[in-house]
This record gives C-alpha cells, structure tokens and sequence, in this order.
C-alpha cells in the first residue's frame, strides 16, 4: 500500500495525523517510517516535519527503525508478572532467537515490551500486531510462533 | 448476594455486535425517556443520583455536566475516555466488548443535557478489537437514527467518532488525551483553565470515563434518588471491581459501594490458591497504595480512597500472594512510572528515575539508613510538585509501603549491611 493511498483516505486536517500514521505503519510490513514518508505526511496536513516527528517520537507504538512483519509485545507489569509461571520472558527470548529490540533475519519477528494491555484477567498477555493472546503457557506461546510461520509457508 | 448488575447487567446476554440486542433489553429505552423530559429535571437526577465520576479521581459527575450546560458557545464536546491504560484496570473493556450501546446511551444522555453535537470516544490503541466492535455500534446506531440528525424525530443531533490512541499510558490524563485527540503528542496542560470551559480546540467539553457514562441510563432508568440508595452516603451506587493478580479467578464483578475488599477478593475472586497468603493488595492499580492483609476489611469507598491522596477509585485489586520479593514488585512498579513519564515537568521526568535508582538499591541488598530517607523525601517531592496526576501517583505506592511495610524495608537494610560485611570479610 503507498502512501499516497493512505493519506487520501483522511481529510487535510492536522487532528488526523495519528490516525494516519496507526493506518500506514499498519500497512507497512517493516511497520516504521521512513524521513521522506514523515515529509509527505507533514506535507499532506500542512504542517511542519517537526511535529510530526515529535509524534512519532512521542508514543510507543511508532518505529522509525525497520520490524518485523510480526511483532511480539511481552506485557511487563505487575498483575502479569504475578502470573507468569514459566518466565515468558526468557522462553519467547529462546523460542524467536532474539533478546527484546531486536529482529529476526529473515525479517519476520520483532521483540519488544509493552506496558499492560488492559488485559490482566487473562495474565499473562501478549500482543502479537493486532492481536492479544491471553492466560500464555509455554505450548500456547510456541503455537502462537507456529502459526505465523505456518502462514508465511502457506 | 454480593453482586449488583446495573451497569453489567447484559454483559454475556447480548452479542455486541447487535443493535437489535441490546434494544431487546431494555436499551436506548432511557434515551427516549430522557428525550422527553425537561433538560433541568435531568440535571436535577444527576445530581440527585450524587455520582461521581468512574475514572479514578471520583469527581463529582453533576458538577461537569453543569458546567458545560451552562456555556452557551458552540461548538461543545463530549468525550468518553477509554484510555485504560492503568495496569490491573480492565473493567472499560468489558463494557467497551460486552455493551457497547451503553456507552453510546449515556453519551448521547449526557449531550442532550449539554447541547453538545459532537462526541469523541478515545480507546487506547492496543483495544482493536473493542475498536471495531465500538465502531460498529456507532455504525448501527446512526442507521437506526440513534445518533445524527434529528435523533428519533426531535430537534437533537448528535454524532461521534471513535479515534485510538497509540501506546501512552498518560493520555488517559484529561488534557493529555485532549492533546492526543487534537494530534499532538500526549502531554498535558496547566489547569485551570478546566476542560469543560476550555477543552477539545478551547471548546467547551465534557470528559468523563466510559463507566461513568454507561451509569448514566442506569440513573435516568431508575431515578437518582432510588440510585443515591445504593451504596454508601458518600459514595453512591455500584462500582465495576477488576481483580488481578494471584487470585482464582480474576475477572470484572460489579458490587454495590461499602462492600469489604476481603469480601470481593474471597467470595468473588476466589482468595488466593490452597496454601499461599496474600501478602498485600495493591488498590487502584499501579498509582494507588500497597495496604497489608490485615487491612482488607476497609470497604470500597471514595472516602476511604481518599485517605491515600491518589486516584485510587478507578476499582483494582492487584492481589499479592506470600512468593513474591517486595521490592522486585516496588521496581516494577516504578519502572513502569519511569518509562510512561512524559517528561514535560522535572520532578517525574528526573524523580521518578531516582525513585528507581533507590529501590534497586534494595532489591540488590545494598541499601543504607539514608536511601530509606532519599526515598522518602523524593517521593515526596514528586507527589507535591508534578504537574499532573502521573506524578502525583507515581510514588504512591512507595509512600503507603513506607508506611505499612516500615520493618520489611528496615530488615533489608540490616541484611544489606550483613551482606557488605561479607563483601568486606571476602577481600
Ligand atoms: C496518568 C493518568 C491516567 C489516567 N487514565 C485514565 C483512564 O485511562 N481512563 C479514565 O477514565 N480516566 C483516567 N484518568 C483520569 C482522567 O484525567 C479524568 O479524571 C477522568 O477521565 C474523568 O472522568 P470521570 O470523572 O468520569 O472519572 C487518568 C488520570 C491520570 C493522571
Ligand atoms: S507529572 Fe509526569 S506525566 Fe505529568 S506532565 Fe509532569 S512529566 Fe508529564
Ligand atoms: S499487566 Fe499484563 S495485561 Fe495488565
């Protein structure tokens, strides 16, 4: 999906900024920006770049750095580390091959923290892109890995 | 029976996705009810219902509506805040997947009171699939003439737009949400000027959480005075409790006010697994006190909450068993407080990050007399200076430790201190 798409989609107004970027990086499979793309979206709104990157810069779910076509978002707060009872930390750290921050090389996985996903009833939780996957255990998590491998395969 | 569904009362019975559902159960009824009534005895109900606002600060609700009734510049706002960004909080989230129309009911409740023709629902991103299930309900509604022009034949319209946030706990701070819904990065403002005289673009609007507003139809329903009956005096109704942590079964149970938190926590969450203890409760989530066991017999209310001088009324119980290392769970928590300041005042930006700095010095057995002062004085410090709710709370938890857990912190310091001598004996 180019960018250009996108942004037809939303009105020129500057309110619209975090809507367009949730829907582009979306779309993007390396899920970040790029400088010229943050240009044409400051363009677009007409306003200035450097509002645009204060945003970006400013909430978590915004990368200027390339990921992975699936993101794993390991839930570190409280009422999850209460119920984490096979270290989902370390065993998503071995299964992926990767320490948080980091991606995969074929490109296809990205460790990262996330804060509570508002979903501390189904401790512990992650977020895989759009999805929380809840009340893990160590078969759970490989089957989550399992099938986004699987669909690349298909 | 220890349970009270006014505002659950279809979570499970309904498919969210159904508009025709959620009319089949009584809904949009209080709407149309209040569609015909005088705008001033609506307000009378509200006020007469004395609730306060669901969010955690537990301001009172009738106050705000007033306050935007009486600005008589247009365009003014209504603004739901789904942010729900408090770890341990998850009870939004029920009402936003289980009863979406609720929240659209009160809103538009809440705005014909107001004269307010726009309405913004703000759900904190990592929420998609509440998201498509709240759009979809905006989608039905406006086909049914439940939101646009002329809603069901009246000269009322009003419409509303669902807009997500994108990984910031601090946005669920009224400005700080203003700001993210406006583009811009979440950072708040200084008030006064309060949102409902300067709010969304300067404009008049009203902000309130999503239970508050899904306790609105409830109220026109059933009349505030009869409402004002449930509960306690100074806090009125139910309340949506989410229990987290290391109880059986963790979940959102919705309870009168006065209840016992011993009480939710064993009749409806469960207690804790056969053999363990729970060693404390957080309240509130991760703003709000640390209280011991013994201390769980203090019932649910927005006085009681206000002893601890946080906004603890949002309705968490982060339960604690006997096998976790109190400090690992102090740094936990005030790494998350580090990670989510915004930065714009020093105290949180810089304090917050000392906080930090002190507790790991107790989690690695190496903390002296003075720390225990240090951390004293900069929580503080914090709590009296930040400019917003997120670092006035943040060392809310470190400050009701101090007070509760006085000899477990004194014990580490001792065992510090032995722990250096062997240090020392070792060279
Ligand atoms: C750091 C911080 C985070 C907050 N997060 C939320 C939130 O996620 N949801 C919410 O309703 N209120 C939140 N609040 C409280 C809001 O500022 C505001 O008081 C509330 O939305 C008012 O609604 P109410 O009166 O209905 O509770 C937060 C406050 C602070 C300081
Ligand atoms: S208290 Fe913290 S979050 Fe609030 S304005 Fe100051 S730095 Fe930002
Ligand atoms: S703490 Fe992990 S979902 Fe809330």
């Amino acid at each position: 999906m180019i960018l250009a798409e996108v942004l037809k989609r939303f009105p020129k107004k500057k309110e619209y900024l975090i809507e367009i970027l949730l829907e582009y990086q979306k779309q993007k499979e390396t899920h970040h920006f790029e400088e010229h793309e943050l240009k044409e979206i400051a363009n677009y709104l007409n306003i200035p770049e450097s509002r645009v990157c204060s945003v970006v810069g400013f909430y978590t779910f915004f990368s200027t750095e390339p990921r992975g076509k699936y993101i794993f978002q390991i839930c570190r707060d409280l009422p999850c580390q209460l119920n984490d009872n096979f270290d989902l930390l370390s065993s998503i750290q071995m299964i992926l091959g990767i320490k948080v921050g980091e991606t995969t090389q074929d490109g296809l996985f990205t460790l990262e923290y996330t804060s509570c996903l508002g979903h501390c009833d189904k401790s512990p939780a992650i977020r895989v892109n759009d999805k929380i996957h809840g009340s893990l255990s160590l078969n759970k998590l490989k089957a989550i890995v399992a099938e986004c491998k699987e669909k690349e395969n298909a | 029976m220890l349970e009270m569904k006014l505002v659950s009362k279809r979570f499970g019975l309904i498919d969210p996705y159904s508009i025709d559902d959620f009319i089949a159960n009584k809904g949009y009824q209080a709407l149309k009810k209040a569609l015909k009534a005088d705008k001033l005895d609506l307000l009378d109900e509200i006020e007469n219902s004395k609730l306060r606002g669901r969010g955690g600060a537990g301001f009172p609700v009738a106050i705000k509506i007033m306050a935007l009734a009486k600005e008589i510049s247009q365009p003014k706002y209504v603004i739901c805040n789904a942010d729900e960004g408090e770890p341990g909080n998850f009870k939004d989230r029920y009402i936003l997947e289980k009863d979406p129309h609720s929240i659209i009911e009160g809103m538009l409740i809440a705005a014909y009171m107001t004269n307010a023709k726009t309405g913004y629902i703000y759900i904190r991103g990592e929420y998609s699939l509440q998201i498509d299930i709240m759009k979809n309900a905006i989608k039905q509604a406006r086909e049914k003439n439940y939101l646009g022009e002329a809603i069901l034949g009246t000269d009322f319209s009003f419409d509303l737009e669902v807009r997500s946030g994108a990984g910031s706990y601090v946005c669920g701070e009224e400005f700080a949400l203003l700001e993210s819904l406006e583009g811009k990065a979440g950072r708040t403002r200084v008030k006064p000027p309060f949102p409902t005289s300067r709010g969304l673009f300067n404009k008049p609007t009203l902000i309130n959480n999503v239970e508050t507003f899904a306790t609105l139809p409830v109220i026109i329903d059933i009349g505030g005075k009869e409402y004002a009956k449930i509960g306690t005096a100074s806090s009125t109704g139910t309340k949506l409790i989410s229990i987290s942590g290391n109880v059986l079964k963790k979940g959102v149970y919705e309870v009168p006010f006065g209840i016992s938190m011993r009480k939710i926590i064993n009749e409806l969450g469960g207690g804790v697994e056969n053999g363990r203890k729970i060693r404390m409760v957080q309240l509130g989530g991760e703003c709000g006190p640390i209280i011991p066991e013994y201390m769980l017999d203090m019932v649910i209310d927005f006085e009681r909450f206000e002893e601890f001088e946080s906004k603890t009324g949002a309705g968490a119980l982060i339960v604690i068993d006997d096998r976790f290392d109190f400090f690992e769970i102090l740094k936990r928590i005030s790494e998350f407080f580090t990670h989510e300041s915004c930065g714009k005042c020093i105290p949180c930006r810089e304090g917050n990050y000392h906080l930090l700095k002190i507790i790991d010095r107790f989690v690695n057995y190496c903390a002296t007399e003075k720390d225990m002062n240090l951390l004293e004085n900069t929580a503080m410090v914090l709590h009296h200076t930040s400019l917003c709710g997120l670092g006035q709370s943040a060392p809310t938890a470190i400050i009701s430790a101090l007070h509760y857990f006085r000899g477990t912190f004194q014990k580490r310091i001792e065992a510090s201190l032995s722990q250096e001598d062997r240090i020392y004996a070792k060279n």
